[in-house]
């Protein structure tokens, strides 16, 4: 569906040198995918998800939307392109001179869909997709903040596109709004099928609806893949400290040097991670049920990953040298990665 | 002060021909202004339709007519406003001079109040496909209205008080008359009354601005 290839994008700064803000940046996308890409402030985050419309323009490379180079098209072209692709935005955007109705009319109006009763019809249609149903007739002025990102994306889908493009569409909202619009996106891509590219800091989001991720510093990619791999074993320190950063996930980027307790550590530093249906079995008590091996959990998470149950321990192993082998060996057996920190 | 040696009927037709000099004058300013200041918006660095050249040219021409005094421009204009509508005194001679002294400051004014404009809004509309065109008229100038409404106002009240100046060389209106018995007749009353009537239309204007602007407002 999309697909970047060796893209770069370098400004020139005030005081004349070139700065690079992105390199050599090669992503695939797959139509009806939720893909993320996080990254700190600064990174490029935001000035990639804006060459997949061309709001900025890659100094070198080919971003092939369904076959098609888009960096080669003329003006009607990229006007066609865009009513293609929506996109939502961080500070939402909408026409403060405008009612809610009209702010979701609005792109359908401009764009030549002259029939003011079908338009009037495809209003109603998204005001009830996203909830607002009751609010057509408001300004912006008078909605929340989740509110406003609600007419900003039914205003997205109006066109019916086949790619929204979310540039930190939840970084100026709360964390329950967030938890509600990161819900609609998920029903959009379910039930339009849409593709949705989303940019974000935000570990949560990504870890909430996104299929695959990508990380990005210095304006490259140094990490990408299915989030659950990326985020329970995350390579590169960038990723590790983000993992780190928040909350859950503690033990994805554990560092025994500096853990409180490794002094008092007297047996084998393990972290066990396991993905899919076998978080819910009791395969550990059955494991350890038969080996001559003590388990102390220092840390851990159950939960999941988009919808992907998951499961993260760090244990302290004591028992003999072969017993634990055998521990690891059945370990390996029912697809529990484990890994030996110390 | 003695008000009886006032000519009533006087007083009344010089504030008739001042609002209809300030309304025509209005009316050709905007005429002329609002496209000015929406090119010199677009053209800008980093605008829709940038163009370095366009935008220098059309600021170096705004700011020209800005650096000559009102007054001087009046005299400047004499024989272009001849050529134009055939006489240069009275109300009709007072317009073109007028319309040439306000039209690029209510240009800037216009520009200055579209840069205000949310550049995410404008950013939204560009990344839905919308021509520019399109966007011009159907988002930014709509965004702006409250901004616009407010530099129509102040533009109103300058025209006002430059086409009381106009009395200097011939113009109509209260201007005229304040210099005609006020100035050279020494009828200090004449000389008040203008001045107040001027203070009470200024009030006028800048309240009914203000009122709209605020009922255009949806922030």
């Amino acid at each position: 569906m999309i697909r970047i290839e060796n893209l770069h994008k370098t400004y020139r700064a005030a005081d004349g040198r070139e700065v690079a803000a992105l390199a050599d940046i090669e992503l695939e996308i797959g139509a009806g995918e939720v893909f993320g890409i996080i990254g700190r402030s600064g990174a490029g985050k935001s000035t990639l998800i804006r060459t997949l419309n061309l709001l900025e323009r890659p100094s070198a490379g080919r971003v092939l939307i369904d076959g098609e180079d888009i960096t080669q098209l003329d003006s009607e072209g990229l006007y066609a392109l865009r009513r293609r692709v929506g996109m939502i935005f961080q500070h939402f955007n909408l026409l403060n001179a405008k009612t809610v109705a009209d702010n979701i009319d609005w792109p359908l109006k401009a764009t030549g869909h002259s029939n003011a009763a079908e338009r009037a019809a495809r209003v109603k249609e998204l005001l009830a997709l996203v909830g607002l149903s009751e609010h057509g007739h408001k300004y912006p002025a008078q909605l929340s903040g989740g509110q406003k990102q609600r007419v900003g994306i039914a205003r997205a889908l109006a066109n019916r596109p086949q790619i929204l493009l979310c540039d930190e569409a939840t970084s100026a909202l709360d964390p329950e709004t967030t938890q509600s619009i990161l819900r609609l996106l998920l029903d959009i891509n379910r039930q339009l099928g849409l593709t949705i590219v989303l940019i974000t800091h935000e570990m949560q989001v990504i870890r909430t609806i996104c299929d695959r991720v990508a990380v990005i510093d210095g304006g490259r990619i140094v990490e990408s893949g299915k989030v659950a791999d990326v985020f329970l074993h995350p390579q590169h320190p960038v990723t590790r400290s983000m993992v780190a950063q928040s909350d859950a996930l503690a033990a994805a980027s554990f560092d025994p040097a500096h853990a409180y307790m490794s002094d008092k550590l007297r047996g084998t530093l393990v972290r066990l991670t396991y993905i899919g249906d076998v978080t819910y079995q009791p395969i550990l008590s059955r494991i350890m049920a038969g080996a001559k091996v003590q388990i102390t959990i220092l840390q851990g998470e159950v939960s999941s990953i988009k919808d992907v149950p998951f499961g993260q321990l760090l244990l302290e192993l004591e028992g003999g040298e072969e017993d634990i082998r055998e521990v690891f060996a059945e370990l390996d057996r029912h697809q529990i990665h484990h890994e030996v920190l110390q | 002060m003695d008000l009886s040696v006032i000519d009533w009927s006087d007083i009344w037709l010089a504030t008739w021909e001042t609002l209809v000099m300030t309304g025509v004058s209005l009316f050709f300013t905007i005429l002329l202004g609002l496209p000015l200041g929406i090119l010199l918006f677009v053209t800008a660095k980093r605008q829709l339709l940038e163009q370095g050249f366009v935008y220098t040219v059309l600021s170096f021409v705004v700011n020209v007519l800005r650096s000559v005094p009102f007054l001087i421009l009046l005299i400047v204009m004499i024989p272009v406003t001849v050529i134009l509508i055939g006489t240069s005194l009275g109300v009709e001679g007072a317009i073109p001079p007028l319309v040439v002294g306000t039209a690029p400051f209510f240009a800037r004014l216009v520009e200055n109040v579209l840069r205000e404009v949310d550049r995410g809004v404008i950013e939204a509309c560009q990344a839905m496909g919308i021509r520019t065109s399109r966007i011009i008229f159907g988002a930014l100038l709509p965004e702006a209205l409250p901004g616009l409404i407010a530099a129509v106002t102040v533009t109103a009240i300058t025209l006002m008080s430059y086409a009381a100046m106009s009395g200097v060389i011939g113009g109509g209106g209260l201007g005229d008359l304040a210099i005609r018995f006020g100035y050279q007749r020494f009828q200090t009353e004449v000389m008040v009354i203008t001045v107040a009537l001027l203070v009470v239309l200024v009030q006028i204007i800048q309240y009914s601005g203000d009122r709209l602007v605020l009922y255009f407002t949806r922030k």
